[in-house]
């Protein structure tokens, strides 16, 4: 019974929204995927933008810095790397490079 | 599953939905809920997609009676000549695949109490969570003459099917030489840019087929959607073609005549187009209305955390029917609402706390096929509502390069595709 009950128990959290464990990671999907919208469902691009699915975090985040800091050139990116903070930038640089 | 371990899954699942309201949420799961979706635009369809990604458990219902969706953002690169219908026409059997059920009716009536969709062929939902994307419907009636039936002779084309096939039949019949008289609606409705890019690309249609042709906008407002934009745009493509009025040059119309596809203004001036394009004021659709979702504004006001309807328990309103101010009443904001409602709900049929959303809008118009602008806004939530990111966001540049244009025209395709594929793929 015992070991009926841990598999079952596994196998429930295991079909979990991934990073529903809390509330913050779930923050960080929500965020992310609003990004689906322009660089494609897990940031894989199906058009003109780049995809994002799997870049190193570290190129993300310096990336996304750069254009919230006028350093890159972009059209509509600088305008919307300034609405996140760096932890923000952080999450989603996570959340990307895990896809 | 013998008797035994069916018993023990019944009962350990049951703990794990106890164990989640304790504090355990890793274990909470939406196990079997039934969830409802009425409407297949880009808030219903996006919303079906999503639950189902969040929580495979969870049983969808799509309620749409459309075989095929056809969008409104790119429907006046339709009207331009740009794109054939074709390019615009989305079917649901990416949403199929997933596991989503699809039935191809008409909602006709919430029974909030019951929990429970009434369809137009007969059949009953019941559900755990309603979500209703039902977009616009027409304040007909509002201005004289203007009834429903004068969509046949002076169509709106801002519900993207028929419509948009219609107009562009009617710009191809006209001479060269005729006059385009278009008049958008009063504030708020679907897709604030889209009368500019409408003007710019019939502009666009003209200037390649029929030079001579004449293009009259009668806008009941002061000022529209990326204004600065649009005007730099026109200078520079299409010359003295535009003969814009706003409401301060008696662009407001008074009067409609569909048999002499006329526009009379409030100082009555008569203003006659070969082609009319009236595009009347709106509300939420339908079914908002007749189930009492919609407040006296027309509209439907819900919690902006979860997008929770403040007049019917257990049922969340999305895309352009909601109240979301200050987020417009786009495509885009409709399907990013969508993410946003469909975590909130499988959070609360699982008893775990709902997120604080963070997302962004961006809406792309184009003047030409290579001339793309755009306007953009990161939005957050606090104190119980949705604001805008302070010194997020924005407009494209003025004066910016023709390379600037192309690549922002280049963006608003890849957009377009990116933005389809994650809905309806």
């Amino acid at each position: 019974m015992r070991a009926i009950g841990c598999i079952t128990i596994l196998a429930l959290a295991g079909l979990v929204l991934p990073g529903g464990a809390r509330a913050e990671d779930q923050r960080g999907i929500i965020m992310a995927n609003t990004c689906h919208s322009c660089h494609g469902t897990d940031g894989r691009s199906v058009g003109a933008m780049p995809s994002i699915a799997g870049k190193s975090s570290d190129y993300i985040v310096e990336t996304l810095r750069k254009f919230r800091d006028g350093k890159k050139p972009s059209t509509v990116m600088a305008r919307i790397a300034k609405g996140f903070s760096d932890d923000e930038i952080v999450a989603l640089a996570k959340h990307f490079a895990q896809q | 599953m013998t008797k035994m371990k069916r018993r023990t899954f019944t009962h350990l699942a049951a703990s794990a939905a106890g164990l989640s309201v304790l504090g355990f949420p890793m274990l909470a799961r939406a196990k079997g809920a039934n969830v409802v979706v009425i409407g297949g635009g880009f808030g219903g369809a996006t919303a079906a997609k999503y639950l189902k990604r969040f929580d495979p458990s969870i049983n969808v219902t799509m309620v749409e009676p459309a075989k095929s969706f056809v969008t409104c953002p790119f429907s006046n690169t339709v009207i331009g000549g740009l794109n054939p219908i074709g390019r615009i026409t989305h079917g649901y059997d990416g949403l199929r695949k997933r596991g989503i059920k699809v039935v191809h009716d008409k909602a006709a009536a919430v029974n909030a109490a019951g929990r429970k969709v009434r369809l137009a062929g007969g059949a009953t939902l019941s559900y755990d969570r309603l979500i209703v994307s039902p977009g616009i419907d027409f304040r007909w009636g509002a201005i004289n003459g203007a009834d429903a039936s004068i969509a046949g002779v002076m169509p709106h084309a801002w519900q993207a099917g028929p419509q948009t096939v219609l107009l562009r039949r009617q710009l191809e019949a006209m001479p060269d030489g005729g006059v385009f008289v278009i008049s958008p609606p009063v504030n708020p409705f679907r897709c604030p840019p889209g009368p500019g890019e409408r003007i710019s690309l019939v502009a666009n249609y003209f200037k390649r087929s029929k030079p001579k042709s004449k293009i009259i906008v009668l806008d009941p407002k002061k000022k529209f959607s990326k204004q600065g934009l649009f005007k730099e745009g026109w200078a520079k493509l299409y010359g003295g073609m535009i003969d814009y009025r706003n409401l301060d040059n008696d662009g407001q119309v008074v009067r409609v005549d569909a048999g002499a596809m006329t526009l009379e203004t409030n100082f009555g001036d008569m203003v006659k187009g070969d082609v009319v394009n009236f595009v009347p004021g709106q509300r939420a659709g339908k079914i908002a209305q007749s189930s009492g979702l919609a407040d006296k504004t027309g509209w439907c006001p819900v919690d902006q955390l979860t997008f929770a309807s403040r007049l019917l328990p257990n049922v969340h309103v999305i895309g352009d029917a909601a109240i979301a101010a200050p987020m417009p009443k786009s495509g885009f904001a409709a399907s990013t609402q969508a993410k946003v409602c469909a975590a909130a709900v499988t959070a609360l049929l699982s008893g775990r706390a709902v997120s604080k959303p963070k997302f962004v809008n961006t809406c792309y118009s184009l003047i030409a096929q290579d001339y793309g602008i755009s306007v953009a806004m990161v939005y957050d939530f606090a104190d119980g509502k949705i604001i805008k990111v302070k010194g997020s966001g924005g407009l494209s540049p003025s004066g910016a390069s023709d390379a600037f244009h192309g690549q922002e025209a280049d963006f608003a395709r890849g957009w377009y595709d990116s933005i389809t594929a994650d809905i309806f793929g």
